[in-house]
């Protein structure tokens, strides 16, 4: 059995029911992102776990126990919120102390474990300060601490980096990663940024409308979403229809070339149109010698970001997206300007609904 | 626009101007009346210099007088505190339905200026001795107030009355700062495994520390300074320092003005003890504000 378990969870407020049927299985030590958009029961989610919602139906289980009537001050779950959680009339010290005070923990043990959750921080020198003395990102660090000062089972954190600036925001998610690695402690880590969920998560379960529609590593649902909300939540997409020439091996035509998808046969006939797509990076400048199919692009929007090179173009009737690496020899396509773009069809996604 | 040269102008400075009726109010009403009181403390009837206003307080009415005035404002001051707290935190964080809460604070800004001879006269009708109350409690129920022990014209008596405006006042003061209590550190402190009881102790207590403290303040003053409540409910039999001081003025038994300076000095000497007393508390509780 897996180390925390959610069986058929469901939430209503009032009439709205903002979690349907939420099942998933989380491993010891692994770290899972809930990623979608406002609203989409992300949060509740996460209430549920630490016990301050209680489900209208369904189950939780931690460590094989049944917690799902359990308060939360009896679930030893370490959580970080958004933001301003810190108890303001407590020092960063009393705040990483909090939890082991409130448990009856000794001072020297207190202590002890003050003094080491600081130094995983890197906050050793600030025990004394008050809150309102640290910076956006040194409060979040220090929530951190206080949250695994008791050693949880469990940690769930709650969009904690998005009242961050963006740089703070990388390298705090960074550390996250890296601090839940050493202690191989199994996370929740609730985000609407995709970019985010996709950098440090073991896997992702995307949410849609209260329910998971997939789960799975970020690689995978990069690569292989399995609905369209899915494939345009996560990263940018391309659309494009194809008239199905032979469904069988997969054969379609794209502007009168042929190109062979995967997941053959197609569930399709002969003449329909069906409609796929293809991320920015499968789109290639250039002629290249494996591509199946070479067309014709005309670019109108050249975005020089540095080590990448984003550029829209029109493609066989479709406004795309099409990013290529920066080369210092090569500068980028002005607008305006016909390009080369170099595609095969092992790169299409085909989506469902 | 640009500097001109030639040094400095005169300029009316008109960003003053908009509290100047206030400085005119604070002048006239305020601090022209707290010197008179001040200067008219030591002094004789004819003007000269003297102590012996300030000796002449030492007297057994008056001392008592004092500690009564005391004993009513902290005890008022207290149970309004306890009370209001109490029915500001059932409205915010207890189950109670919204509607309930908009009614309670329209109340409470209402009842909280309710003093003076309408208040009096509104527990005389109801709790004195020919009161609506006292009467049905009695008439309906066999309970006899006043056989109790009950009087409204007395210490209690006062207490009562004067918590009528004591809890509104505090609870208009203190429900919003419930609702800046955060909703994450009730969460945070519960997920980290603190009760209910904890948190209120070691978190919210102490949040709210500097504003329970300010409003005790608030309502001691309050009280401390209500004359016309006493006098209506009780005429002068009652001694309370605002009712010695309204003696004194009216001039009905000594008729010592210069007494009743003195007195007014004493009391603004409480007021000041007790004020700076808050401020050092306050400044030691709010260490960890900005
Ligand atoms: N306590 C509540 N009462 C009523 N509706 C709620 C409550 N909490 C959340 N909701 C609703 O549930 C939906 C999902 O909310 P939430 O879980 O916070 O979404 P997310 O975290 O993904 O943005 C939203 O439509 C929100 O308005
Ligand atoms: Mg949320």
């Amino acid at each position: 059995m897996s180390f925390l378990t959610m069986t058929n969870l469901e939430k209503l407020f009032g009439q709205n029911r903002v979690v349907k049927d939420f099942s998933l299985s989380v491993e010891k030590g692994e770290f899972i992102s809930l990623l979608g958009p406002s609203g989409c029961g992300k949060t509740t989610v996460l209430r549920m776990v630490a016990g301050f919602e209680s489900p209208t139906a369904g189950g939780i289980t931690i460590d094989g126990k049944d917690v799902t009537g359990l308060k939360a001050n009896s679930r030893n779950i370490g959580m970080m919120f958004q933001a301003y959680a810190l108890f303001p009339n407590m020092t960063v010290a009393d705040n990483v102390a909090f939890g082991l005070k409130v448990k009856g923990a000794p001072r020297a043990e207190r202590d002890a474990r003050v003094a080491e959750m600081l130094a995983l921080i890197g906050l050793e020198d600030l025990g004394a300060r008050f809150p309102f003395q640290l910076s956006g990102g040194q409060q979040q660090r220090v929530a951190l601490a206080r949250a695994l000062a008791p050693r949880p089972s469990v940690l769930l954190l709650d969009e904690p980096l998005s009242a961050l600036d963006a740089k703070v925001r990388v390298s705090l998610r960074n550390q996250i990663r890296q601090i839940q690695q050493d202690l191989g402690i199994t996370t929740i880590f609730v985000t609407h940024d995709q970019e985010e969920a996709m950098s440090i998560s073991d896997r992702i379960v995307v949410m849609n409308g209260g329910v998971a529609d997939q789960v799975g590593a970020p690689f995978e649902i990069y690569n292989r979403p399995r609905t369209k909300f899915v494939a345009n939540f996560v990263g940018t997409l391309n659309t494009f229809e194809v008239e199905v020439t032979d469904p069988t091996t997969g054969r379609v035509t794209l502007a009168g070339q042929g190109l062979s998808l995967p997941n053959a046969p197609l569930a399709a006939h002969v003449g329909e149109k069906l409609s796929v797509a293809l991320r920015p990076e499968a789109l290639r400048l250039g002629r290249l010698p494996d591509a199946e199919a070479l067309l014709t692009a005309k670019v109108t929007d050249v975005n020089f970001m540095g080590s990448v090179i984003r550029l829209k173009a029109d493609l066989a009737g479709a406004a795309v997206s099409l990013d290529t690496f920066n080369r210092p020899d090569t500068p980028p396509p002005v607008v305006g300007s016909e390009v080369e773009v170099s595609l095969s069809g092992r790169d299409f996604i085909l989506l469902q609904a | 626009m640009p500097k001109q040269p030639g040094g400095q102008r005169l300029r009316l400075p008109l960003e003053w101007l908009g509290i100047l009726p206030f400085l005119i109010f604070a002048m006239l009403f305020l601090i022209m009346p707290t010197m008179k009181i001040v200067i008219g403390a030591f002094q004789t009837a004819d003007g000269s210099f003297t102590l012996q206003n300030l000796i002449d307080l030492n007297t057994d009415s008056i001392r008592s007088a004092y500690w009564t005035s005391l004993k009513l404002s902290f005890v008022t001051a207290l149970l309004g505190c306890a009370i209001g707290f109490a029915m500001a935190a059932a409205v915010v964080f207890g189950g109670i339905p919204k509607g309930v809460r908009n009614p309670l604070v329209t109340f409470s800004g209402v009842a909280s200026n309710f003093a003076g001879v309408p208040l009096a006269f509104a527990f005389i009708a109801t709790l004195g001795p020919v009161g609506l109350v006292t009467v049905w409690l009695r008439t309906e129920f066999g309970i006899n107030l006043r056989a109790m022990g009950f009087n409204l014209l007395s210490f209690w008596g006062l207490v009562i009355t004067y918590l009528f405006f004591q809890i509104p006042l505090m609870i208009l003061i203190i429900i919003p700062a419930l609702d800046g209590l955060k909703r994450e550190w009730r969460e945070a402190a519960a997920v980290l495994g603190a009760t209910g009881a904890q948190y209120w102790r070691m978190v919210a207590l102490p949040i709210l520390f500097p504003s329970l403290l300010g409003t005790f303040a608030l309502l001691f003053a309050n009280a401390f300074g209500a004359v016309a409540t006493a006098f209506a409910l009780t005429g002068p039999q009652l001694n309370i320092v605002p009712i010695k001081l309204f003696a004194q003025i009216r001039g009905d038994v000594l008729g010592n003005p210069n007494l009743g300076y003195a007195l007014a000095f004493g009391m603004i000497v409480i007021t000041a003890l007790a004020n700076f007393l808050y401020i050092w508390l306050r400044v030691r509780s709010e260490r960890w504000l900005k």
